[in-house]
């Protein structure tokens, strides 16, 4: 005996709420736009402007300055691979949106990390909705970003920071809330304000956990910027994309390569930011 | 206890307690009906953490709180500066009530009157022992440069010179608690709370730590507040100590007071084991003095005298009771014979004298080969009374018993 039940509308209903945002609130996202593809402009014509090989020593340099000499090697070796698969430009535009995306992530991440770890109303209502942001399938958000910002790189910034941001929010709630209580107590009996105790003493102990937070986020930013070659984000995705079409599987893996390579750098370096200065003692 | 009145009070418990829990009224109710922590927690569900607790605390005390775990001590220190809520009570310091105090004025209170000193130290890892020693003056906005100064005071009074620029994590355990007495040092703050600041050390670097704040708090006169679960610390450093059990007062005074004269069971239990004879003192030992002599009297006077209270050495005495010395039987005789008409020629001085608060394993030493019992003067040398041998040896042993 089946029952007919009329199925619910969720579909519908998202549609219709996006169709309003896109129809009232054309005027913001035509602002978010224009800004985000002009930073993105700025950041790519400012990464090409230097020739290959300057770009190749800054990054070996800061290898090394953070990590160590063998990071900076490897640095240099992975990217003169880039440059001469000819793929130095995309990887310039991948890496530009990556940038972009992280930063704007971060940015939000940080103050509502901060709340969530401040106000327990707060986390568990914030809690559920990571839960949501980072079990949703990747590309599903490309779908909205689209009448949001049209085809192209700001679509990709949008879905971008939207998947990649979580872990920054999961990462800086922890890392306040994991400082010590009585570190905590401590400061209070000396008589520290609220932000007191946030600025000198949680936010600098948590930096370290802050920190392997943004490197997830990194990871996650550019697996999706990648992805979000289908609504036509430029980069090394952008080339897979391409060899997928075209089934040239040796141009795919080689611009998988670039991307691994990034990958690596990236993981690398802010993973070697996390660990605390050396001392002098 | 006697109260002096012209020591100043300077913070002033009235009342106090708190519950754990959410329904405080409830737990309060039974309380007020006689019931105690254990019925409350079984019936309500709420911890009795305090009740009821009046002491004061003087300007310029080390005051210890002891109690064993879970008595309420840390729940006590934390009540002063509201680190807990306390659920009702008057706490007054220099006219303030604290449990009245907004937001702001606590802040305020906290920064001016409190500075703290943890079990497990708290320092803060990511701050230099110069900088945590800052700690409390950069809270209050104090200029950089003169804050250097202050912390760099206080970190030489511990003893910690040389290490401005240490992180704590390189520091062993006494250090890292030095850098926390200096960081409450340097806070000038007008208390001290010190909660079992040296339980978590070793025994030896522990005796140091102290020795160290006995002589500090000697010197710069500061109010402290000190909590142990330790009898031991307490005597050795305490002025006044108050004894907590189950959220209350079960007792307060001196230790001697403490010791000789246990309030109850759990007090007696809590002296079991302490080295008496390192606190008892020529007091509680004293016996009055069945005759003196006056300098002006007669050797028949005085022969009298000794005859009648069967003494062969007597204690002579001035006017106002300052004591002279000592004549003995055969001397004072000798002079009854010669026909001398004072004994002031005879005088010796070779006997033992203590003040009243000489520990009694002092005592026990300065009996000499003449059995004369020790003379015990006040700071007038006026004669108080004796401690012979054998009051001695009781009071020992009946402290060994406990
Ligand atoms: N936050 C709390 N919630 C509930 N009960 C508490 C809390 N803090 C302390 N207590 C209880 O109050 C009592 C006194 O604790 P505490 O003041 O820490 O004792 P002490 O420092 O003497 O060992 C204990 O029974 C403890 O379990
Ligand atoms: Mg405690």
């Amino acid at each position: 005996m089946a029952i007919d039940i009329p199925r619910i509308p969720l579909g519908g209903g998202i549609e219709d709420g996006l169709n309003f945002l896109t129809s009232h609130y054309s005027v913001v996202t035509r602002g978010i736009s224009r800004v985000t593809q002009s930073g993105i402009t700025v950041l790519n014509e400012g990464l090409m402007w230097l020739p290959e090989w300057a770009l190749m020593a800054i990054i070996a340099l800061i290898c090394w300055r953070v990590a160590n000499l063998r990071l900076g090697i490897g640095a240099v070796l992975g990217l003169a691979l880039i440059w001469n698969l000819g793929l130095w430009d995309p990887m310039i535009e991948t890496l530009t949106l990556v940038v972009i995306a992280t930063v704007v992530a971060v940015v939000i991440a940080m103050p509502v990390g901060v709340l969530a770890a401040m106000s327990d109303r707060f986390y568990s209502v914030i809690m559920p909705v990571l839960d949501f942001m980072q079990t949703m399938p990747a590309f599903v958000y490309l779908i909205p970003a689209i009448p949001f910002f049209g085809i192209g790189s700001v679509s990709a910034i949008f879905a971008t920071v939207i998947f990649s941001m979580p872990p920054a929010i999961r990462f800086t709630t922890l890392g306040i809330r994991q400082v010590p209580k009585d570190l905590i107590e401590a400061a209070d009996a000396f008589g520290a304000t609220r932000s007191q105790k946030l600025i000198k003493i949680q936010f600098p102990l948590s930096l370290s956990t802050v920190m392997a937070g943004i490197n997830q986020t990194i990871m996650l930013a550019l697996s999706m910027v990648v992805i979000a070659a289908m609504i036509g984000a430029d980069g090394l995705g952008s080339e897979v994309w391409r060899a997928i079409q075209r089934l040239r599987p040796g141009d795919g893996f080689e611009a998988g390569i670039a991307v691994v390579i990034l990958a690596m750098l990236l993981d690398r370096i802010t993973q070697a930011l996390r660990k605390p200065k050396k001392k002098t003692s | 206890m006697t109260e002096t009145d012209e020591t100043n009070i300077k913070i002033q418990v009235r009342g106090l307690s708190k519950v754990f829990g959410s329904q405080p009224k409830k737990a309060l109710e039974l309380r007020n009906q006689g019931k105690k922590r254990p019925e409350i927690l079984e019936k309500t569900g709420q911890t009795l953490g305090l009740s009821n607790i009046d002491f004061d605390v003087r300007e310029g005390e080390l005051l210890v709180i002891m109690g064993l775990s879970g008595s309420g001590k840390s729940t006590l220190i934390r009540c002063l500066n509201r680190l807990i809520e306390p659920t009702e009570g008057d706490i007054v310091i220099d006219g303030q009530n604290i449990p009245k105090l907004s937001e702001k004025e606590l802040l305020e209170c906290r920064r001016r009157h409190f500075s703290m000193v943890f079990q497990n130290f708290a320092l803060f890892p990511h701050k230099t022992v110069q900088e945590n020693a800052e700690y409390g003056l950069e809270v209050r906005g104090v200029e950089k440069a003169s804050r250097v100064e202050s912390a760099r005071n206080s970190l030489k009074q511990v003893g910690l010179d040389g290490w401005e620029d240490a992180y704590p994590s390189q520091l062993s355990g006494g250090m890292q608690q030095r850098v926390g007495l200096a960081r409450a040092l340097a806070n000038d703050a007008t208390v001290m709370l010190m909660d079992e600041a040296f339980s978590a050390l070793d025994p030896l670097i522990r005796k140091d730590m102290q020795q160290e704040l006995i002589e500090l708090q000697h010197r710069m006169k500061k109010t402290t507040i000190f909590i142990t679960h330790d009898l031991d610390e307490a005597i050795s450093i305490g002025d006044r100590i108050i004894l907590l059990k189950d959220g209350e007062v079960v007792q307060s005074g001196t230790p001697e007071e403490i010791l000789t004269r246990p309030a109850d069971d759990y007090v007696a239990r809590f002296v079991e084991g302490v080295d008496m004879s390192r606190i008892l003192t020529a007091n509680s030992a004293l016996r009055p003095v069945r005759a003196t002599a006056r300098d002006s009297d007669g050797p028949r006077t005085v022969l009298r005298k000794m005859s009648d209270n069967g003494l062969d050495s007597i204690y002579v005495v001035g006017r106002d009771r300052t004591l002279m010395g000592i004549v003995s039987v055969d001397d004072v005789d000798a002079a009854a014979k010669a026909g001398k008409d004072t004994v002031s020629e005879l005088i010796q001085n070779d006997f033992p004298k203590a003040g009243p608060d000489e520990p009694m394993n002092n005592l026990f030493a300065m009996f000499n080969d003449k059995s004369y019992p020790i003379a015990i003067v006040d700071d007038n040398q006026r004669l108080l009374g004796v401690v012979v041998k054998g009051a001695v040896l009781e009071q020992l042993a009946e402290a060994g018993e406990h």
